[in-house]
């Protein structure tokens, strides 16, 4: 079927059942908990001549992340409700899910390379022009006053120093 | 009386022209935060805490508390006219809210919400003023036993009185627990959990969590349910404003109740969400005009924000007098506390006089200008609803991040940020609780100090718990809480109770 003839039916089929969401979740937990438990008995969990080891209480912690997320890992399993075959997300929702995360994961990135201001800048007009139609003209001086007035609020009004980023872009400013 | 005198001192902190306008700027940014979805009170203050780190403490907490008031009154905005709730504890109000907006009485709707929100926050501080020193008193006495039972009783009350499966909101808070164990410890310099990585070793910071978990996956999760808003355009003029007033003292019995609800609620940690649907239940129950609940009657929408604001508000009193949070938010600014170097707790009172009453006082003046602030300005602040969510989401991502990243300064955090995003989109769809993790990352390290501080006196021995009368009690009353959920059901099966649909609606925090 081509790309475009997606179909608001398409939309909405069932990407994962709320049963194996909670069931994969559960399980996750539960290896978290198993690595916290084992961590925290090699750093000694038991009673020590001043007082309780370093572990002794993050073990306790985890014997509990252990034995809760088993029940709920069991719960899920076990269970054979209507609730568990509903839908934990539809493949529209997941899209539109998507297309808000990634961009945050670029965004970061961006931040990381470039600095706040400018990532913020391209990542405000970029999504308002993809996921927002408006039309450049509109959203590239939105987003760049935008990230001036960061610039301003932090740097000047706050004197808070923001992340300039890997490569400097702003650096011209002498902030 | 010296108390009151001690009320009056604060009033003095507060009525600097500095103060007064940074009580208006927290309420203005708070009804802003509170209208947005994607924006509570809790990430709110977590974003808007690091911008405060070179204020005096007693001007930071009065505008961070002035925020935590308008975003309660802004939650009501958004219930009312467009439906949405902007906060958990508002959705309670969208059942007769909206509807009374589409009939045209919006006005009406909205001049009931603030003004019993406004005395249920009133009786609330009251209360607080009167019981706070009282409290702080007693609780002088306290050794590391009684104060590791209050811990325990907090996180059992979770269980017991939480909504949804008790092993999700033991998983979340144990969570919490893990995470606030990760990095050095602080008795032993050991590092713990942090698997051979250095960037794990200053631990998590329970902001980025917050911002996270709440900001992030809220946004995730509005992206879900679509982008357009539909409102009921707001009329509000001092006219309506007045007549309301009038119809409003026929429903005395019903703010009496929802007010000892929610201070009842918010005081023991069950919170604002859950105060708001039991007092709306009740008045249903109670109320002559039971049937028309839903269609649109001004009790429904007095029932559950004056509980909500009695339960926000007092919500502080265990924080200021113990340290320990009853919501989220409270648990943020208890973060804020410790950030100034100021130690939550009873010796607040004893050494910080004039930062305890100054709160206290500026509970008071920030209640009134709240009221009067969104009385005023309801039509900007739903204007604020009609700006599209493409330009909104961005703006409070990058905000987030910029948020994130001045906690530490640390780059690193931002990516947790996002991590803590996505785990809060997927606990929020999965029905594990969020409050529960937040409270345990806050307190996690004083609770562990209690508990080692105790076990030490009593050389390992478990039994000093119930060493004493108060510490027995105490730890007892936080057992039952724990197993609550299994008395319930032994409970239900002796006596049948009939099926709650009104619960059923209540979102698990």
């Amino acid at each position: 079927m081509a790309k475009h003839d997606s179909t608001s039916q398409d939309d909405g089929r069932s990407i994962v059942s709320m049963r194996t969401m909670e069931i994969a979740i559960a399980a996750i937990l539960l290896a978290f908990g198993a690595t916290f438990l084992y961590s925290s008995y090699r750093l000694g969990f038991r009673w020590a001549d001043d007082g309780p080891q370093s572990g002794f209480f993050p073990f306790y912690v985890s014997l509990f992340i252990c034995v809760a997320s088993g029940a709920t890992l069991l719960q899920a399993i076990l269970s054979k409700s209507a609730a568990g075959q509903a839908s934990f997300v539809e493949r529209g929702q997941l899209k539109q899910v998507l297309k808000v995360l990634i961009p945050a994961g670029l965004f970061v990135l961006g931040i990381q390379l470039i600095g706040i201001y400018v990532a913020s800048a391209i990542y405000i007009a970029l999504f308002m022009n993809l996921l927002g139609d408006y039309p450049w003209k509109k959203s590239v001086p939105l987003a760049v006053a935008i990230s001036v007035l960061f610039f301003f609020m932090f740097e000047v009004w706050f004197q808070v120093p923001l992340f300039k980023g890997y490569w400097n872009l702003t650096g011209w400013t002498g902030f | 009386m010296s108390d009151l005198n001690l009320l009056f001192h604060g009033f003095a902190v507060v009525l600097t022209p500095f103060n007064i306008g940074l009580m208006f700027l927290g309420i203005v940014l708070g009804v802003i935060i509170g209208v947005l979805p994607g924006l509570g009170a809790a990430n709110g203050i977590a974003i808007l805490l690091p911008l405060t780190f070179t204020m005096p403490p007693t001007s930071a907490i009065i505008m961070l508390s002035c925020i935590y008031w308008g975003a309660l009154f802004g939650g009501a905005i958004a219930s009312i006219l467009f439906n949405i709730p902007g906060e958990p504890w508002s959705v309670a109000t969208t059942f007769d809210g909206y509807p009374l907006a589409q009939k045209g009485r919006a006005g009406e709707a909205l001049t009931a919400s603030f003004t019993s929100s406004f005395i249920g926050a009133f009786v609330a501080v009251l209360l607080i003023t009167f019981l706070a020193p009282l409290i702080a008193r007693f609780a002088l006495q306290f050794g590391p036993p009684e104060f590791f039972s209050v811990y325990l009783l907090t996180f059992c009350s979770f269980v017991g009185m939480g909504k949804g499966s008790a092993w999700k909101i033991i998983v979340s808070m144990m969570l919490g627990f893990a995470l606030s164990a990760v990095g050095i410890d602080i008795v032993t310099g050991q590092l713990r959990l942090t698997f051979g990585f250095p960037s794990l070793m200053k631990g998590f910071d329970f902001l980025i969590a917050v911002i996270g978990l709440f900001g992030i996956g809220e946004i995730l999760l509005s992206m879900e349910e679509g982008l357009a808003f539909h409102g009921v355009p707001a009329k509000i003029n001092p006219k309506v404003v007045l007549e309301t007033w009038k119809k409003l003292p026929r429903y005395w019995m019903t703010f009496i109740r929802s007010t000892a609800i929610g201070c009842w609620m918010g005081i023991t940690p069950g919170g604002a969400t859950p105060a708001s649907f039991m007092s709306y239940g009740v008045a249903k129950k109670m109320s002559r005009d039971g049937d028309k609940f839903g269609t649109g009657v001004l009790e429904g929408v007095v029932a559950p924000e004056t509980a909500a604001h009695a339960a926000g508000t007092s919500a502080l009193l265990p924080m200021i007098t113990l340290g320990i949070p009853g919501s989220p938010t409270a648990a943020v600014l208890l973060g804020g506390l410790l950030i100034w170097g100021l130690q939550p707790g009873p010796l607040l009172f004893a050494e910080k006089p004039d930062f305890v009453w100054g709160l206290i006082a500026s509970m008071y003046l920030g209640n009134v200008a709240g009221l009067i602030v969104v009385l005023s300005l309801v039509p900007l602040f739903a204007g604020i609803l009609r700006i599209p969510f493409s330009i909104i989401a961005p703006v409070i991502v990058a905000i987030c991040a910029i948020g994130a990243y001045t906690v530490n300064n640390a780059m690193q955090d931002i990516w947790f940020m996002l991590g803590f995003g996505v785990i809060g989109y997927l606990f929020k769809k999965l029905n594990y609780p969020l409050a529960p993790m937040v409270l345990a990352l806050v307190l996690g390290n004083n609770a562990e100090n209690a508990f080692r501080q105790a076990m030490l006196m009593s050389q390992g021995d478990m039994t000093i718990m119930w060493s004493n009368w108060l510490v027995g009690s105490i730890t007892t009353l936080a057992v039952i809480m724990l197993f609550w959920p299994l008395i319930s059901r032994v409970l239900k099966a002796i006596v049948p109770a009939k099926p709650d649909k009104l619960s059923e609606q209540r979102p698990v925090e």
